[in-house]
């Protein structure tokens, strides 16, 4: 298989897959079958694009001229690389386990479900291997779209009002910010192609830079930088499966992706370090990064807490990204794989906890760990990578970032990493301590089910099984996405 | 011979054929006459265009009388591409015309309904085809009367008095478009547009010109509903037959503004237009307060046509900005708006069709869980409300993007923030239906309804997908329209 005909079918096999899904539509155990194979599939051939990068090439593929001169084009590099592997690979996983959730839950449209899930990843794919803005914008748009059933799966009228955030903020910021970046951009250079080095040195200078980084860091409303946050929490209404793999990995990094895509490729890290008044974007990101720490202390809902949670991370890879030193923008694609594996862990503990007990709350959690050792174990992996403790994913992506600040000479920055890691343990110890290590409550008016329930279903345990591992592994095996990340810093000519 | 006279029997076959339908007098018959009449008209219209691609612009004398004496037909891409839309969209309304007829026309009056709808046909292609301002005029009074019969055979009473409303505007229109031309004959003696292109610019210091000019502008601004001319118009569409509705919003303010692109560039050129008398000052402010007034209007309807009238009258904002940038892209965005726009509002008023059809009633609130009873018609509305907003892959997004990037080249970068402003605007005005059809309970009205017959769903979805097919390959839209402007602007190509 020639690298070309990988990045077709890296976005055709989902589309495929959703096409299958339809047509088995009325019998579930063929349409789940269609659905794993499919994340199957797609995983295999993400991975066929691997020894090619990390040789060097970067194969493109061009489709149609939207506009004279404007073509849809995929390309695959380094970042794109890290992120498509990740997406492709949760994907598996977290089908295993939307089988066991949606099953156990009795969740109805199912079909539709998968559907969209499909035509999702296919968008995912999309925007990690995009080759241009353009492209990168139109599957940034049909991400949102079709999460957006997926968001509002249950069709209830408070779902609505969710979905009318979710929907509202993230459409109205793409088109109303960052497409006239986009327009901006090209009008002022010709061209939308991401290029080591970036395209808009010489171009734009002086107050216009800072302006255009705010319409994009702004515009990608999926990276959740403060105040366009608020889909996110919104978005928890949905059923945990999606929360799990898009809302804490697909679409909230294909946010961040592209927000590093537009620091290196477009603008370019020495055209931002020139600069002056750029600096916003580090002030704004460690801010979002406390201030979103702040608020998920506060939750009692334990999808919110993480949502929130996943605000503050998020800006660990804007933030790291805008110290503008290569060794932190190493840091920040760490970042994106780290985050994926810890936090889908988490919400696939939490969707565990809703599908065996029906509970949502954190005060509700006491003692609950004896009960079902394997999803408090893997929440408790899961905690310490976003803390950042060995061995642990989320360790080495912080270090990076740690030696990047220290390296750029900002101090605050190293100041805003620790405490923001205080605040992580403060919000996510106390759950695994009254998990393991507090009796159960014994609250008259739940029943006495406080202890009548044991683990969650076997594709559920098994799902958060292996992101738990993963994350710990990719820890002790960060080989490849630390090739992958150096290779994005290295700009050559 | 045929191949020579195609401009003639392009206006010669719907005239001949629209009293015919009044002797053939059975519904059915006169159905699938006007049908096969439009279909041939559309043929001569694709045959046409691509004359002129092959061969240039076409110079048809009717009845061999020599330009400037006789009248000209003169079809350059400009022209062959309005022709183009017209005739398509007649092709596709007519089919769907059938059931929808049945239903709100009476019987007695069916042929005389097809008898205007071809009248109003070879009104609307007349004004197009021609060369000649007078000849414009009578063609013009032909789809204006034509349009006045087909809005009062709206079954709501109120259809009247809209239809009267339409007439009282629309011969004021006229009327100054006469006075307008009595005065260019008087200065120059000749009413051919080539001519009178030649001869102008010798009188161009007069007041009597300039006086002409304020004349024409207005009266087609009244044609086309440029804001605040367009009072007229949310009643029109909102108490016409759908059928007509459908057509209408799809051709007749898109003729006026093909007119009106005419009038400016190729009578008085770009030079008198944007230089001497500076139009886009006027033209600007009028385009903005459309684009928000209207939107912000549109928000508040609760009759869904009406809604959908007065984003039409936003719509039209945007092709007067496109013309005031005075640069190449702008021209071409509003033309290329002109087709867009076509196939946005005629697929949506299609999809109110069938939801009349079923409902009897365009109401918001009778919409409520239309999606559940009716999902086909309702996707329908959703692709093209996502097209009207301007989401990437539909048509509406390759209309915004050249807006966009006329703004930016023009450095009005102001107008290009307006521009994404009101596109925010459309997403509420379309969400408030799309919710209300998919996540409330199903009104009285929406629970009984079946979904639409396949007669209609169709063509409907014909032009639905045509949003999407040409917001992906705009060879044809883009190619032609960049063409024509820069014939329109007199530049060298």
């Amino acid at each position: 298989m020639t690298p070309e005909t990988a990045i077709g079918l890296a976005i055709a096999l989902p589309l495929a897959g959703a096409v299958g899904i339809v047509l088995a539509g009325r019998q579930p155990n063929l349409r789940e079958t269609v659905t794993m194979v499919t994340t199957v599939l797609l995983f295999a051939t993400v991975c066929t694009l691997v020894p090619g990068v990390l040789a060097g090439e970067r194969p493109e593929l061009t489709l149609i001229d939207l506009f004279p001169g404007v073509p849809i084009r995929f390309q695959v590099e380094p970042l794109g690389m890290i992120f498509g592997l990740v997406a492709s690979f949760l994907w598996i996983v977290n089908s295993i386990y939307s089988i066991g959730y949606m099953r156990g839950n009795n969740e109805g449209h199912q079909t539709r479900f998968y559907v969209c899930f499909a035509v999702a990843i296919s968008s995912t794919m999309g925007i990690a291997f995009a080759g241009n803005l353009v492209t990168l914008f139109i599957c940034y748009e049909i991400l949102t779209l079709s999460t957006y059933p997926l968001v509002t799966h249950k069709g209830t009228p408070e779902v609505a009002a969710a979905g009318r955030a979710y929907l509202g903020i993230l459409l109205s910021t793409s088109i109303g910010l960052l497409m006239l970046a986009m327009l901006w951009t090209w009008v002022a250079t010709g061209t939308l192609d991401f290029t080591p080095g970036g395209i808009l040195a010489g171009k734009v200078e002086g107050p216009q830079v800072a302006i255009l980084l705010f319409l994009f860091m702004y515009g990608i409303g999926k990276a959740a930088l403060m105040p366009v946050h608020r889909w996110l929490p919104a978005a928890m209404v949905a059923p945990t499966p999606v929360s799990a793999l898009l809302h804490a990995v697909a679409v909230v990094k294909a946010g961040v992706f592209a927000v590093v895509k537009v620091i290196v490729y477009i603008f370019g890290l020495d055209l931002l370090n020139a600069t002056p008044g750029t600096d916003w974007l580090y002030i704004a990101a460690g801010a979002t990064i406390l201030i979103a720490s702040i608020i998920a202390l506060r939750q009692d809902n334990l999808k919110r807490r993480l949502a929130y949670s996943t605000i503050s991370q998020l800006s660990y890879v804007i933030f790291a990204a805008a110290i503008l030193a290569p060794i932190s923008v190493m840091g920040a694609a760490l970042h994106i794989a780290a985050h994926a594996f810890g936090k889908i862990t988490l919400f696939f503990a939490a969707g565990s906890i809703y599908t065996a007990t029906h509970k949502t709350e954190v005060s509700q959690l006491d003692g609950i760990g004896r009960r079902m050792p394997w999803t408090m174990g893997a929440f408790a992996v899961g905690s310490l990578s976003m803390i950042g403790v060995p061995p642990t994913a989320g360790f080495l992506s912080k270090w990076y970032m740690l030696v990047g600040a220290f390296e750029a000479e900002r101090l605050v920055a190293v100041a805003v990493i620790i405490v923001s890691t205080l605040l992580n343990a403060a919000y996510f110890l106390p759950i695994i301590y009254v998990a393991f290590f507090k009796a159960p409550r014994d609250t008259g008016n739940d029943g006495g089910s406080a202890d009548d329930h044991g683990e969650a279903p076997l594709p559920i345990v098994i799902a958060l099984t292996v992101t738990a591992a993963g994350a710990v592994l990719l820890f002790f095996l960060p080989q490849l996405p630390l090739d992958l990340a150096k290779q994005l810093v290295e700009v050559k000519p | 011979m045929i191949g020579a006279n195609l401009p003639a029997l392009q206006i010669v076959l719907p005239l001949v054929a629209a009293p015919l339908c009044v002797v053939l007098a059975r519904p059915n018959l006169v159905w699938g006459f006007a049908t096969a009449v439009s279909w041939t008209a559309m043929a001569v219209a694709v045959a046409l265009l691509v004359q002129v691609l092959d061969g240039g612009t076409i110079s048809y004398q009717l009845g061999g009388w020599e330009p400037p004496w006789g009248i000209e037909y003169r079809i350059d891409l400009a022209n062959a591409f309005v022709l183009l839309i017209v005739s398509s969209i007649s092709a596709i309304v007519l089919p769907f015309a059938h059931a929808s007829v049945v239903e709100e026309i009476p019987e007695d009056r069916v042929s005389l309904f097809y008898c205007m709808y071809l009248l109003c046909l070879t009104g609307l292609l007349g004004i197009a085809i021609t060369g000649d301002v007078f000849n414009v005029f009578v063609f013009l009074e032909i789809s204006s009367l034509s349009s006045y019969v087909l809005i009062s055979l709206g079954r709501d009473r109120r259809a009247l008095t809209a239809a009267y409303q339409y007439l009282i505007m629309g011969t004021i229109g006229a009327t100054f478009y006469l006075i307008g031309i009595g005065l260019l004959y008087a200065m120059t003696g000749t009413l051919n547009m080539a001519d009178l292109a030649a001869r102008l610019p010798a009188v161009a210091e007069t007041r009597t010109v300039q006086a002409a000019f304020a004349f024409l502008v207005i009266g087609i601004g009244l044609k086309a509903a440029i804001f605040p001319l367009h009072t007229w118009l949310p009643n029109a569409y909102c108490y016409a037959p759908s059928v007509v509705t459908a057509f209408l919003a799809a051709t007749a303010t898109k003729v006026a503004i093909y007119v009106l692109l005419r009038v400016l560039f190729t009578i008085f050129g770009t030079e008198f237009t944007l230089g001497e008398i500076a139009l886009q000052w006027v033209l600007i402010p009028l385009a903005l307060a459309a684009m928000f007034v209207a939107s912000t209007v549109a928000i508040f309807q609760t009759d869904v046509k009406r809604l959908l009238a007065y984003s039409s009258v936003a719509q039209i904002g945007y092709m007067v900005l496109g013309i005031s940038f005075g640069n190449l892209t702008g021209l071409t965005a509003t033309i290329v708006h002109l087709f867009n726009h076509a196939v946005i509002k005629g697929g949506l008023f299609m999809v109110m069709g069938c939801v009349f059809l079923r409902l009897g009633s365009s109401h918001i609130r009778d919409l409520a869980g239309l999606g559940r009873t009716m999902p086909w018609t309702m996707a329908a509305f959703v692709t093209g409300g996502l097209s009207l907003i301007g989401v990437p892959l539909t048509t509406g997004f390759i209309s915004k993007w050249m807006l966009l990037q006329a703004a930016f080249e023009a450095g009005f970068w102001v107008l290009a923030v307006a521009i994404v402003f009101t596109s925010v605007l459309a997403i509420v005005y379309v969400w408030r239906v799309v919710e209300s059809a998919y996540f409330r309970e199903p009104s009285e009205k929406a629970a009984k309804a079946s979904e639409a017959p396949l007669s209609m769903l169709i063509p409907t979805w014909i032009l639905i997908l045509a949003n999407i097919y040409f917001g992906i390959d705009t060879s044809l839209t883009i190619g032609v329209a960049t063409k024509a402007a820069t014939s329109l602007m007199g530049l060298a190509p």
